[in-house]
């Protein structure tokens, strides 16, 4: 099976603070892999690494088999480096976000993230482009008609998929939480993306919305032939749907497995709930 | 979807071809009937309508930079300048170039648009149109290109640190048009003024005689200005439209989307500052000469007041405000600053300077009372279709209303 992501040896530092410490992972085509932790844990700061938002200290971020950011400490860090395997990593390579969507990863966001001003329709439409044919002179004077049809065809037809076309002329914020989330979903498929992250689909959603979002994780898994790796905090979800879990801690990965063995980790555990002081 | 879309299309234009005409039959009909003085071309509604048809130019181009990108910039009048400048430069006939440029013996720029081209076709209309059209998109383009130049390290920079650093650039445009080098001035003439450039009344078709025939003074900005916003609506609601409000509404979000930032924020601050290179040479043709000293912050402060007070994120906002905005300062206003006397009564306050107190009041007024400008971000078709709802829904109403009546009597 294909590694769609594999991340070696990650460090996130800021200033003196190590976020996310020498983590490795690696998510498989067609799996769907959960990141879980605590609080502060970092696991948006390791979202953030994969789409380049930060610039990851020291480590390796391959997608689909080619190194996609590669980075190691250099100046003011070189000193203040707290991570592991300073010197394994020698090349640079940064790529903005936009980039990084470019090549097939799209993502949500914890805190919602839509376009206010635009309508449901609108928002998706938006997403798509990256993958316009035209250019600013053929756009501006309506020369590609084709495209937009195309467009807004596609966009119905995802707005159809998460069960939000009849609202698509509706402006995105009047929504409901729970469909908002969907349309953020449907904006990030509509970049065409092979590995979808989630970051907190569920949050804020009750018992019966959270079953719902399991099935329709595992409905557009199926439909567009996607990865999944998301973070979560709802376990009966995680459990529910997860494939792999990994679990970090204070920016460690503590354990790694399927949810019947993360369930009965002492680590994960320990880490959840904390450790008896026997003192 | 598409075919409301092509409907209202056809509406628009149709609308804007109705105004064209209309303001076409305004000002020449003094010429077939006796017309009162207001109607006159000697008119202040003629000075209004213009400066209107070229602030709304300039407003719009801003309105497409802040309140469509969502990148407070603060550098037009550097643009409006540049593009002033270029068309003085490359407009001026080479004849009157050498009286005007005196002081530096002459300028080192002997060519100009409109000659080239009356040789071409001898001297016309065309050719003037022609040449100032020409003189335009160069002026648009110069302004474009230093656009870019600055763009590359401002726009890195975001809200008030981009304003502050786009208001430093305007100023120091000014200083270095007013700078009296010997080389520099062959070019620019120093601080003095270039005139001499066809203006719009040049384009007011006269007989033999040297009567106007047909007056075209009025219309000629008002097709100038209603060409470049109309390209300003397309590429607003075209995919990079699109992409630019998605930058305005959440950055974060754009650029997971795939929208690469700093491209699209230079696209949009080209394109502004190429419209507003163009509404620059509309500024010095409404002005007549061209010269550095206008184009202070104080200038671009208030294209910034008209588009706030039109709408931050409406185009049509921004027209409806520079109308009213130059009708209210530059006429409405007018009699405040005369002493009045009544009979034997004395008016008090009314003298020199009242005027702008009562503006400033008005507009104080204007932003308490409609906070998100006139407008809003709604644009004049979707306000007249929501009221043309409005309407129905009470007629059916009031339908209803009757046919009840009827029933209870019946």
């Amino acid at each position: 099976m294909k590694t769609v992501l594999k991340l070696e040896d990650i460090t996130m530092q800021f200033g003196g603070v190590v976020a996310v410490n020498n983590l490795s992972m690696h998510v498989d085509e067609g799996e769907i892999v959960s990141l879980i932790g605590p609080n502060g844990a970092g696991k948006t700061t390791v979202f953030n690494v994969i789409t380049g938002v930060y610039e990851a200290t020291n480590g390796r971020v391959s997608f689909e088999e080619n190194p996609m950011l590669e980075n190691f400490p250099k100046g003011k860090m070189k000193t203040l480096y707290a991570g592991e395997n300073a010197g394994v990593y020698t090349a640079t390579m940064v790529k903005t976000p936009d980039k990084i969507t470019e090549m097939g990863i799209a993502r949500t966001f914890q805190n919602i993230r839509l376009f206010k001003s635009m309508t449901v329709l609108e928002n998706v439409v938006t997403a798509m482009h990256l993958r316009r044919k035209s250019n600013f002179f053929t756009a501006t004077f309506m020369l590609d008609r084709a495209e937009r049809k195309k467009f807004v065809e596609k966009a119905e037809a995802l707005l159809k998929e998460v069960d939000l076309f009849d609202l698509k002329d509706e402006l995105a914020t009047s929504l409901p939480y729970g469909k908002q989330r969907r349309l953020e979903i449907a904006r990030a498929l509509a970049t065409e993306p092979k590995l979808l992250l989630l970051d907190e689909p569920a949050a804020g959603m009750n018992p019966q919305e959270t079953e719902d979002l399991t099935k329709f994780i595992h409905s557009i898994r199926d439909k567009f032939g996607l990865t999944i790796f998301l973070i979560e905090h709802h376990m009966n979800l995680v459990m529910d749907i997860s494939d792999r879990i990994y679990v970090i801690d204070f920016g460690k990965q503590i354990a790694e497995g399927t949810p019947a063995e993360i369930q009965d980790n002492q680590k994960v555990i320990d880490a959840y709930l904390g450790v008896a002081d026997n003192e | 979807m598409e075919k409301t879309n092509k409907k209202s299309l056809v509406y628009a234009l149709a609308a804007i071809l109705c105004l064209l005409l209309a303001v076409s039959l305004l000002e020449n009909l003094n010429l077939w009937i006796t017309v009162p003085k207001w109607l006159k071309p000697t008119s202040m509604l003629f000075t209004v309508l213009k400066k209107g048809a070229v602030y709304s130019l300039i407003a719009v181009s801003l309105n497409l930079l802040n309140g469509f990108t969502g990148l407070f910039s603060l550098g037009h009048a550097g643009f409006m300048l540049l593009g002033a400048y270029t068309y003085a430069i490359f407009c001026t006939p080479i004849d009157v170039k050498t009286s005007v440029f005196y002081k530096y013996g002459g300028s080192s720029v002997n060519f100009s648009f409109v000659e080239m081209y009356e040789k071409l076709f001898g001297e016309n209309m065309l050719s003037v149109s022609l040449g100032v059209i020409t003189a335009m998109i160069l002026a648009g383009l110069v302004a474009a290109l230093v656009a870019f130049l600055i763009g590359l390290p401002v726009l890195r920079l975001k809200s008030d640190y981009l304003a502050i650093a786009t208001l430093g650039f305007a100023e120091i445009v000014r200083a270095l048009f007013q700078w009296e080098a010997p080389f520099w001035g062959k070019i620019t003439n120093g601080a003095n003024m270039i005139k001499g450039f066809p203006k719009f009344s040049d384009f007011n078709i006269k007989g033999a005689n040297g009567q106007v025939v047909y007056y075209m003074s009025t219309l000629v900005p008002f097709l100038f200005a209603g060409a470049c916003i109309a390209i300003m609506v397309l590429i607003i609601r075209s995919t990079h439209g699109r992409a630019f409000k998605a930058i305005r509404d959440d950055e974060i979000a754009a650029e997971a989307m795939g929208i690469n930032l700093a491209k699209h924020k230079m696209l949009s601050f080209c394109t502004s500052a190429f419209f507003a290179g163009i509404g620059g040479v509309m500024y010095a043709m409404y002005t007549t000469t061209v010269q550095a000293k206008p184009f202070t912050s104080a200038l671009t402060y208030e294209i910034l007041l008209i588009v706030v007070i039109g709408g931050i994120g409406s185009v049509s906002g921004s027209c409806l405000a520079s109308f009213l905005f130059i009708a209210c300062s530059e006429w409405w206003l007018r009699f405040l600053d005369k002493e009045t006397v009544i009979g034997s009564f004395r008016v008090p306050l009314l003298r020199d300077g009242f005027r702008m107190v009562v503006f400033s009041v008005v507009i104080m007024i204007i932003v308490l009372f409609f906070r998100r400008g006139i407008m809003g971000d709604k644009e004049l078709p979707d306000v007249m279709r929501n009221l043309g709802k409005k309407i129905s829904q009470k007629k059916l109403k009031a339908k209803e209303g009757a046919t009840d009546e009827n029933g209870t009597e019946a």
